[in-house]
C-alpha cells in the first residue's frame, strides 16, 4: 500500500498546510455569502424595477392571465381601462383621448408613458388569494391592479384649457413631495385610435410631433429663464459688491466688438441695478454680465444645476445642453448669458430648477405614481417621495426666490399680481428662426405658495409673444386652479 | 385542475429542495455516523420524490407520451447508480454521491422541459459519464504511480490544448471544441483534471523555488494557450485553481497576493486586447441601455429570474427559451425562473456544501499530493459555479462557463463525473487511513476522547 516513510514526511507539515486550506475555504464561503446576499437583494428589491421593462416578454404572458388594470388620477378620474366584450376580446379605452396622452402613453404599437412604466403593476393581481385560486380553477382571468397617479384632473384640465390650441407644454409639481400634478403637451394624439393614426403620426412630412411629450422631451433655448443661472454666477463671483452693479439701458446694447443686443421689443429700462435688471429681464445688463463672468465657473454651476446631466425622471426625456467654453467669442458669451446661444433645455428641467428654488434648494424626485390598489379597491402599496439631491444652497435658493418675487411685483411677471397666494416667477422670450422669420418661444416658470401648500409650474408656448404676455397667464391659470380647490371641477370627478 | 396541480407541486418542490439542503448541512454538524447515514437516506428519498413530481408536472402540461418511458429509465438510474457505486465502494462519501444525483436530476428536469430531445441526449451522456468514471476511485486507491507521472499530465494537457488551438472550431467567439467522426468534444474540460494533477504532482515532488518557477511556467503556458484560443473563462478557472494550490502548498500569502496582482494586470490587458471582453464588461455595467444587442443575454436572464420571483412561475409556465443558450450558460436562470429563487438559493448552498466536503477531504488527507489535488479540484469546481451563477445574475461580468452536472454538454458531464469520482477515491484513501490509524496508532489518534470518557 502507500509508502509509510512518505506519509511521515508530510505529516509534520500538516498543520501548516491545513491553515492555508482553512483560509481558502473561508474565503470562498465569504464570496458565496456575497453572491447570495446580492441574489436575495436582486429578487427582493431590484427585480420590480427590472421586470416591468417593455423588452421583458414575460409580462405579455401575464396578460393572458390578468385583465389589465385601470389608470386613475389622484382625484379618482379613470384615464385608461380595459373593456371586455362578451366574446372575451379586450379593448383598452382612454376616456379623455388627447388630453392625457402625454401621461398615459399608448398600449398598442408597443407601450409608452404610464402604460409602459407601470406595465408590470397593471398586469399583476392582488385580489385575495381565495378569489385568485377560484378563478384560476375555473380558468377565468383575474382583474389587474389599478395604478393611481399624482396627476390632478382639475389642474390638468385647467392647464390644457389655458394653453388652448397653441403648441407647447405645461408641467407642474409639488416642490415638497415631487408629485407631478399636471403634464400637458400639445399637439397630442388619441391613444384610442393610435393603430389607425399611426401612419399619419409617423409620416416623414409630419412636422407636428404629436407623439413627442414636449413637457419632458421638448428641447428649447431657455431664453431669459436662464438668467437665474447667470445672476447666481454673478453673485457667486461678487459676493460683497453685487449690489453695486448698475447698467444704463437704452433698449439696445453695443458691446466692445460692435455687436448689438436688444431688449425685448426694444424697451429702454433706464438705470438698472442687478435686481431691477433681473426683474425687467434686461438683456443689455445681462449681456454685459456674460462678458465678465468666468465661462468655466458658469459651466460648473450649470452642470450642478443638471445641464448635460441625467434628470431623475422615469419617463423618457431629453437632456439639457450647455456648452459655452473659455475660447468662445464674446458675442456667444453674451448670447449664452441671456439664454440664447447654443443652450437648450426641456420644460421638465426648468420646472425642476424652479421647484428646487421653492424647496430651499433641495430637489425632490418628480414622480407620477401615487399608489396601487387591487380590484377590490384596497390600497396595498403607496409610493413615497424621494430626495434627488441639493441643487442650491439654502441661501442661494432664498435669494433667487426673492428675485423671482421682484419679477412679479416690479417686472415682467405682472400677470401674477393680485393673486390670492404668494407668487414668484421668471419669464422668458426665447428667439429662434423658422423659415427666415424671427419667432419667439414664450416661457414662464412660477411658484405659488400659501395656505400651507406650494406649487411650481413651468409653461412653454411655441411661437408666442413675450413670456410675460403669453406664457405667464397660462401659469397663472394653473396656480389659480390649485388654490381655487378642486370643487370647481368636482363634476368631472364623478364621470 | 392542471393549473392547481402545477401550482401546488411548485411549492411542494420548493419545500423538498429546502429539506434536502437542510439535510446537507445537518450532515456536517452531527457527529454520529448513524445520524449522518440517516440524513443521506432522507436525501435520497427527497430526491426521488422531487424528480417524480417534476416529471408528473411536465407530463400533465405537455402530455408527451415519450415522457413516461423516459421517466422510467431515469428512475431506474437514480435507484441503481447509487446502489451500484456503494456496492463496489462501501466507504464512499454518500453526501457527495447524493449531491451528484440531485444536480443530475435538476438538470434533467430543466433540460427536458426546455427540449425533450436535449433531455434524452443529456441522459445518454450521463450514462456514459457514470460508466467511464466508475473505475476512478479504484485507480486512485490502488495505482501508486499517480504521483510520479507529473510530466505525463503536463504534456497531455499542453498537447490537447495546442491541438484545440490548431484544429478547434469556433463557437461564441472562443475556440473550444474538437470534432472527429461526427463526435465533438471539449478537451479543456479534461485538461482541467490533468492540469490539477500536474500541479499537485509537481509541488508534491519539490517545493524548492526552482521547481515552483518551473511549475508556474508550465501552468502559465496552459493559461496562455487558453487565452490564445479565447477561452477566457476556462483560463481564469485554471489560473485561480493554480494560485490556490500554490498558496496551500507554500502557505505563503505572497503567492496569493502576487496572483491577485497578476489577475488585475491580466484583466486590464484582456480588456484592451479583446473586444468581446469589453462587450461583456459593458453589458455587465449597464445591460439596460442596449437590450436588443449587447445587453440581450444578461437582460433576458434577469427578466427570467426577476419575473419568476421567490416561488417561480412553475414548470412549463415561464419563457426560459427566450434566453439565448439557456441550456448551457443560463440553465441557472431557467431553474430560478420556473422553480423559484428559493430553489436557486438551495442549489447554490448545495454547491457550496460539495465544496466544503471537498475541503474537508483536503484537510484530513495526509499526503501533500492528495491535499493539493483536493484543493485544486475543489477550487476549480466552486470557482466554475461562482463564474456561471455570478455571471447570469449580473454579480460579475459573464464568462460563458457552465454549471457542472446541470448544464447541457457531454464533455462537461463526463469531466464533472471524473472530478467527483477523484474525490470519492480520495475519500476511500482517507477512510482507509483513518481505519489504519485507529488500528495501529490508537493512542495518538483517539487520546482526547478516551480521557473524556474516563
Amino acid at each position: 500500500m502507500r509508502n509509510k516513510g512518505e506519509k511521515r514526511r508530510t505529516h509534520s507539515g500538516k498543520d501548516l498546510f491545513n491553515r492555508s486550506i482553512l483560509r481558502i475555504t473561508y474565503g470562498v464561503a465569504l464570496i458565496f455569502l456575497g453572491l447570495m446576499a446580492y441574489f436575495i437583494w436582486f429578487v427582493q428589491v431590484e427585480s420590480p424595477n427590472v421586470i416591468g421593462n417593455t423588452y421583458n416578454p414575460r409580462v405579455d404572458l401575464m396578460a393572458e392571465r390578468v385583465i389589465r388594470g385601470k389608470i386613475k388620477t389622484a382625484d379618482g378620474v379613470v384615464l385608461a381601462e380595459t373593456q371586455r366584450g362578451e366574446d372575451g376580446t379586450e379593448t383598452r379605452s382612454y376616456p379623455y383621448g388627447t388630453l392625457y396622452a402625454p401621461v398615459t402613453g399608448y398600449s398598442q404599437k408597443g407601450k409608452t408613458g404610464i402604460e409602459s412604466l407601470a406595465n408590470f403593476y397593471l398586469l399583476s393581481s392582488h385580489v385575495n388569494i381565495l378569489e385568485q385560486t377560484t378563478k384560476e380553477l375555473l380558468g377565468e382571468k383575474n382583474t389587474g391592479d389599478n395604478v393611481w397617479l399624482t396627476i390632478r384632473h382639475g389642474i390638468q384640465a385647467a392647464a390644457s384649457e389655458a394653453l388652448g390650441d397653441r403648441k407647447g407644454a405645461v408641467i407642474a409639481m409639488d416642490p415638497e413631495t415631487g408629485e407631478i400634478l399636471c403634464m400637458v403637451s400639445k399637439p397630442s394624439f388619441d391613444p384610442n385610435t393610435i393603430q389607425e393614426d399611426w401612419e399619419a403620426l409617423t409620416a416623414e412630412d409630419n412636422r407636428e410631433g404629436q407623439l413627442l411629450n414636449r413637457a419632458a422631451q421638448g428641447s428649447y433655448p431657455p431664453g431669459s429663464t436662464f438668467k437665474l443661472v447667470t445672476v447666481l454666477e454673478y453673485i457667486h463671483e461678487h459676493p460683497s459688491d453685487y449690489q453695486d452693479f448698475h447698467f444704463s439701458c437704452s433698449g439696445s446694447y453695443t458691446d466692445p466688438e460692435g455687436n448689438r443686443i436688444q431688449c425685448y421689443g426694444g424697451e429702454a429700462h433706464g438705470e438698472q441695478d442687478l435686481f431691477q435688471a433681473f426683474a425687467n429681464s434686461c438683456n443689455g445688463a445681462f449681456a454685459r454680465i456674460g462678458e465678465e463672468i468666468s465661462p468655466q465657473e458658469t459651466a460648473k454651476l450649470a452642470e450642478k444645476l443638471l445641464f448635460n446631466q441625467a434628470l431623475p425622471f422615469d419617463l423618457p426625456y431629453t437632456r439639457s445642453s450647455y456648452s459655452l467654453q473659455e475660447g468662445d467669442s464674446l458675442f456667444l458669451k453674451e448670447q449664452t448669458a441671456i439664454g440664447q446661444g447654443k443652450t437648450t433645455m426641456s420644460p421638465l428641467h426648468n420646472l425642476l430648477l424652479t421647484a428646487a428654488v421653492a424647496n430651499g434648494g433641495e430637489l425632490m424626485k418628480p414622480r407620477l405614481l401615487s399608489h396601487l390598489e387591487n380590484a377590490g379597491g384596497e390600497n396595498f402599496r403607496t409610493f413615497s417621495s424621494e430626495g434627488a439631491g441639493r441643487l442650491l444652497s439654502e441661501e442661494d435658493a432664498g435669494l433667487l426666490k426673492k428675485l423671482m418675487g421682484l419679477v412679479v411685483t416690479e417686472g415682467t411677471g405682472s400677470a401674477f399680481r393680485g393673486a390670492p397666494y404668494g407668487a414668484y416667477a421668471k419669464t422668458g422670450s426665447a428667439e429662434y428662426e423658422s423659415g427666415g422669420e424671427r419667432k419667439t418661444h414664450a416661457w414662464c416658470n412660477a411658484i405659488g405658495e400659501g395656505d400651507g401648500k406650494q406649487l411650481a409650474v413651468c409653461v412653454i408656448v411655441e411661437d408666442g409673444k413675450s413670456g410675460g404676455s403669453t406664457a405667464a397667464p397660462v401659469a397663472r391659470a394653473v396656480l389659480d386652479a390649485w388654490w381655487a380647490g378642486e370643487e370647481n371641477h368636482g363634476e368631472d370627478t364623478n364621470l | 385542475m392542471i393549473n392547481v396541480y402545477v401550482e401546488i407541486s411548485k411549492y411542494l418542490m420548493i419545500l423538498l429542495m429546502a429539506m434536502y439542503t437542510f439535510c446537507n448541512f445537518r450532515y456536517f454538524t452531527v457527529a454520529e455516523e448513524e445520524a449522518k447515514e440517516d440524513y443521506c437516506a432522507w436525501q435520497q428519498r427527497i430526491l426521488l420524490l422531487l424528480h417524480f413530481i417534476a416529471f408528473s408536472v411536465l407530463f400533465f402540461t405537455g402530455e408527451e407520451l415519450l415522457l413516461l418511458p423516459f421517466y422510467g429509465v431515469q428512475l431506474l438510474f437514480f435507484l441503481c447508480y447509487p446502489l451500484l457505486v456503494r456496492k463496489i465502494y462501501p466507504r464512499i462519501s454518500r453526501l457527495l454521491l447524493n449531491n451528484v444525483c440531485l444536480f443530475l436530476a435538476l438538470g434533467l428536469i430543466m433540460l427536458t422541459r426546455l427540449s425533450l430531445e436535449d433531455g434524452i441526449r443529456q441522459f445518454v451522456l450521463i450514462l456514459v459519464g457514470a460508466l467511464i468514471s466508475l473505475p476512478v476511485p479504484f485507480i486512485m486507491d490502488r495505482v501508486l504511480g499517480l504521483v510520479n507521472w507529473r510530466w505525463l499530465y503536463g504534456a497531455a494537457g499542453i498537447g490537447l490544448l495546442l491541438l484545440v488551438f490548431a484544429a478547434g472550431s469556433v463557437a461564441y467567439g472562443a475556440k473550444m471544441t474538437l470534432s472527429f467522426g461526427g463526435i465533438s468534444f471539449q478537451p479543456s474540460e479534461f485538461v482541467k483534471l490533468s492540469f490539477v494533477f500536474f500541479a499537485a504532482a509537481m509541488l508534491y515532488h519539490s517545493l524548492e523555488f526552482r521547481n515552483i518557477c518551473l511549475t508556474s511556467a508550465v501552468a502559465a503556458l496552459h493559461v496562455l494557450i487558453l487565452v490564445a484560443s479565447r477561452d477566457l473563462g476556462t483560463a481564469l478557472m485554471f489560473f485561480v485553481a493554480y494560485i490556490a494550490m500554490l498558496y496551500a502548498a507554500t502557505n505563503r500569502g505572497i503567492y496569493a497576493l502576487l496572483g491577485g496582482l497578476m489577475f488585475a494586470g491580466a484583466g486590464a490587458v484582456a480588456y484592451r486586447l479583446f473586444s468581446h471582453v469589453r462587450t461583456r464588461v459593458a453589458a455587465w455595467l449597464d445591460p439596460w441601455s442596449d437590450i436588443p444587442n449587447k445587453g440581450y443575454q444578461i437582460a433576458n436572464s434577469l427578466f427570467a429570474i426577476g419575473t419568476g420571483g421567490w416561488a417561480g412561475m412553475g414548470l412549463g409556465q415561464g419563457l426560459p427559451n427566450r434566453i439565448p443558450i439557456v441550456e448551457k450558460d443560463f440553465i441557472f436562470s431557467a431553474i430560478s425562473e420556473e422553480m423559484g429563487a428559493v430553489t436557486a438559493i438551495c442549489l447554490i448552498l448545495i454547491c457550496l456544501g460539495c465544496f466544503l466536503q471537498m475541503m474537508l477531504t483536503a484537510y484530513y488527507m495526509d499526503m501533500l499530493f492528495y491535499k493539493l489535488l483536493a484543493v485544486g479540484l475543489g477550487v476549480l469546481y466552486i470557482f466554475q459555479v461562482f463564474l456561471t451563477i455570478g455571471g447570469v445574475t449580473k454579480f460579475i461580468p459573464s464568462t460563458g462557463v457552465t454549471l457542472p452536472f446541470i448544464a447541457y454538454g457531454g464533455s462537461s458531464i463526463v469531466s464533472s463525473f471524473l472530478l467527483f469520482m477523484v474525490f470519492q477515491g480520495m475519500h476511500l484513501i482517507m477512510m482507509g487511513d483513518a481505519e489504519a490509524e485507529s488500528g495501529e496508532e490508537t493512542e495518538e489518534y483517539w487520546e482526547d476522547e478516551d480521557t473524556d470518557e474516563e
